[in-house]
């Protein structure tokens, strides 16, 4: 099932394509593997990983995505990661947020306790959940043109936007960014609001 | 003014608390509905400046006020006390990070309650909220609610702590069943 599987796209490819054209977008990490990943793929203090709290990342997305309006909060977590905050799919989706968008890496197995099938594994699919919740557009990417299509849409789609990028490959290498949440969060506020967010 | 939850006046203290969300410049105000809450989430969704978001569980909002404090932002997340069960590992994030997080517990399984499945919740929401590292403010006067707010507010921003303030079943009142 791991490596170049057919209708799976590299893990580390997907990745890259989510993060290499970055700008001002503002960044949630789900914990686990997305996290190994991202900041294999640069690590940033516009980035917030979680090491915990499995289940909110999407949530953490719509607290900032409503504080920030004017700017593009991209979550990016895994399939596990997500199904545990089914429910936030529910609350986006009612809200309506333009400017948040969801990227899973869908790789169907719980990669940091020993590869045990998700339940994406066994049908379950997690975009036209995101569709029948009420995002504005939803897609699952199975290879690299519908990648394309995938970031462009998580980047600069009208949100709530979702998108199942459907993974496979190698382990990620064990990337870490920094593990004290008061550094992850300072660095972060510091970045976006300035200096004298430190004080408040 | 009669400020007694369970008569047919209404109470001040929701209309003290949304002045307080105001004045100290809370913008989300997330919740999963109590009807001990109810007029202080009607205030709330009228309230232009804040903007007020159901929940489907009370973790969410977790979450939703960590992400709110990265952007900038105050907020607050009202909950019933069995909503405190459903929020304890995402309590983690709270208090790992530093992130201010208030939240208001209207208290259920205690003062003449009716439903005994609500008193096992009820009895565990102060120790669950201190084991989790959070400090617990209580009211259970109506002209206690402002002044334990305020402080709240003061304590969970000022410091950057996690604060729940329960409004205990004395002042909303017990729900009716209308059970002899």
């Amino acid at each position: 099932m791991m490596g170049n599987s057919e209708g799976f796209i590299s893990r580390e490819l997907a990745v890259r394509t989510l993060l290499q054209e970055r700008g001002e977008e503002l960044v949630v990490i789900g914990l686990g593997s997305p996290v190994w990943d991202c900041t294999s793929a640069g690590d940033h203090p516009l980035s917030f990983p979680l090491w915990g709290a499995m289940g909110s990342a999407a949530m953490v997305g719509l607290g900032l995505a409503i504080a920030q309006p004017d700017r593009r909060v991209i979550v990016v977590t895994g399939d596990g990661e997500m199904l545990m905050g089914l429910g936030s799919l529910a609350t986006i989706g009612a809200q309506k947020t333009e400017n948040l968008a969801i990227a899973v890496l869908d790789n169907e197995r719980y990669g940091e306790t020993g590869m045990q099938h998700t339940h994406t594994a066994h049908g379950v699919n997690l975009a036209e959940m995101a569709a029948a919740a009420g995002f504005s557009e939803t897609i699952q990417a199975r290879d690299e043109e519908a990648l394309t299509r995938a970031v462009q849409m998580v980047r600069f789609g009208k949100g709530p936007v979702f998108a199942a990028l459907k993974v496979a490959g190698a382990k990620s290498s064990l990337v870490l960014p920094p593990r004290d949440g008061v550094v992850l969060k300072t660095r972060f506020r510091e970045a976006l609001l300035g200096p004298d967010a430190v004080k408040e | 003014m009669n400020a007694q939850g369970n008569s047919e006046t209404s109470p001040e203290w929701p209309t003290e608390i949304h002045e307080i969300f105001r004045s100290s410049g809370i913008r989300q105000v997330a919740y999963v509905p109590d009807s001990g809450h109810a007029e202080l989430i009607r205030l709330c969704h009228a309230d232009p400046g804040i903007v007020c978001l159901p929940l489907t569980s009370e973790e969410e909002g977790v979450g939703l006020l960590a992400g709110a404090w990265l952007g900038g932002q105050r907020g607050a997340l009202l909950m019933q006390s069995s909503g405190v069960g459903n929020c304890v590992n995402l309590f983690s994030l709270a208090v790992n990070c530093r992130f201010p997080l208030l939240i208001l517990v209207t208290m259920r399984g205690e003062w003449g309650e009716f439903n005994p499945a609500q008193v096992p919740m009820g009895r565990a929401v102060r120790p669950v909220i201190e084991q989790m590292g959070g400090t617990v403010h209580r009211a259970d006067e109506p002209d206690a609610v402002k002044p334990t707010v305020e402080a709240a507010v003061k304590l969970a921003f000022n410091t950057s702590r996690f604060v729940a303030v329960t409004l205990g079943q004395k002042l909303i009142g017990a729900k009716s069943f209308s059970v002899k």
